[in-house]
């Protein structure tokens, strides 16, 4: 483990980054040739893979910037719950396609501001992961918006189901604008923007398409969750690691 | 009315200078969503620049029936055929 604590602050950022990706990749595979059409099976599965790819860039970068040997194969299989770093958001189970589907927008939204912005970052590799990312990125938001728009403006049914899951996932979308010293480490030096500075955008996106789609937004100033930054977990996340890394585990370097 | 969303058939361009091909159809409930739909289905291997889609009601199709009618009277009249002309080797997609 590196040292010096800028060095390591900076790991753990790019973990923030990359575990998110991963862990969001990793629940929306679980749709793969269960969606509930084959247009959405296939949709879902492509924003898993350009998800997994974006979380190889941030893991193989922290891998080299904490330099014990590790790489990103590693740092995905072979850590606890606790050492995961990602929101607790994209943690959050894929329960119906409406639960999905609102975990996706919100976290595009996010992703969408904040890669926009990571874009100036004064660190070059940052800088560029975040620029190719956001290619990617700004279809995802632009795909799961009009899904919220098409199923909360659509039968009675359909958005009550939406509704439901907006208000359940609310409350953990406060972590992703809350700053801590680590944030504050990375916004001090212009690798990474202030978070909070973000909200505003998101929240005027996210009433735009509320709007459309004829759902209540919930007040911006409700109790939030937080701890995925700091690697306090909610349940969900054991299970799905012990899915995602036992082959790892079960038989260490396997590969084929 | 229907529950299940309408077929779209979809239509994409290959490359800046051909026309646009039908590849396939796809289930969408309007026409934006056709369009994300057949990004998602029919683009991932690098396959297009450009989309288009129709929704398969508004094609209107000649009938089978009257494939004798429209088409055989074409096949006697070899000279309208311009396979006389040599092509030049650069010339791909004419």
């Amino acid at each position: 483990m590196a040292n010096d604590k800028f060095t390591n602050d900076k790991f753990n950022y790019l973990l923030r980054l990359g575990d998110t990706a991963l862990v969001l990749s990793q629940q929306l595979s679980k749709w793969c040739g269960k969606g509930p059409a084959l247009e959405e099976d296939m949709a879902l599965t492509n924003v898993a893979l350009d998800l997994i790819g974006q979380a190889r860039m941030w893991l193989s970068y922290a891998a080299e910037i904490e330099g014990a040997g590790r790489d990103e194969d590693q740092l995905a299989f072979l850590r606890d719950a606790h050492q995961f770093r990602n929101f607790l958001l994209v943690e959050q189970p894929n329960g119906n396609y409406a639960d999905t589907l609102v975990r996706q927008f919100f976290f595009d939204a996010w992703h969408y501001f904040y890669l926009g912005a990571l874009k100036q970052s004064s660190d070059q590799r940052i800088a560029e992961i975040a620029e190719k990312s956001l290619k990617e990125v700004t279809y995802h938001l632009r795909r799961s918006g009009d899904l919220v728009v098409r199923l909360g403006d659509g039968t009675e049914l359909s958005r009550s189901k939406v509704q439901t899951a907006v208000n359940a996932l609310w409350p953990y979308t406060g972590e992703m604008f809350k700053a801590d010293a680590l944030d504050d480490a990375m916004t001090a030096v212009g690798i990474a923007p202030d978070p909070a500075s973000l909200r505003a955008a998101w929240l005027d996106h996210v009433a735009e398409i509320f709007a459309e789609a004829t759902l209540t937004m919930p007040a911006p100033d409700a109790w939030m969750q937080k701890g995925g930054k700091q690697g306090v977990h909610t349940e969900h996340l054991g299970y799905l690691l012990a899915e995602m890394q036992f082959l790892q585990r079960a038989y260490p370097g396997a590969q084929w | 009315m229907s529950k299940e969303w309408p077929l779209w058939e979809i239509f994409i361009r290959s490359q800046h200078g051909l026309a646009h091909k039908h590849v396939g159809s796809l289930h969408a409930p309007d026409a934006e969503m056709a369009v994300n739909n057949a990004r998602d289905v029919y683009t991932r291997r690098n396959e297009g620049v450009s989309i288009w889609v129709v929704k398969a009601s508004d094609i209107v199709a000649s009938s089978p029936g009257d494939k004798t009618a429209l088409f055989e009277p074409a096949n006697s009249k070899v000279y309208r055929h311009p396979t006389f002309f040599p092509m030049p080797e650069e010339v791909k997609n004419l």
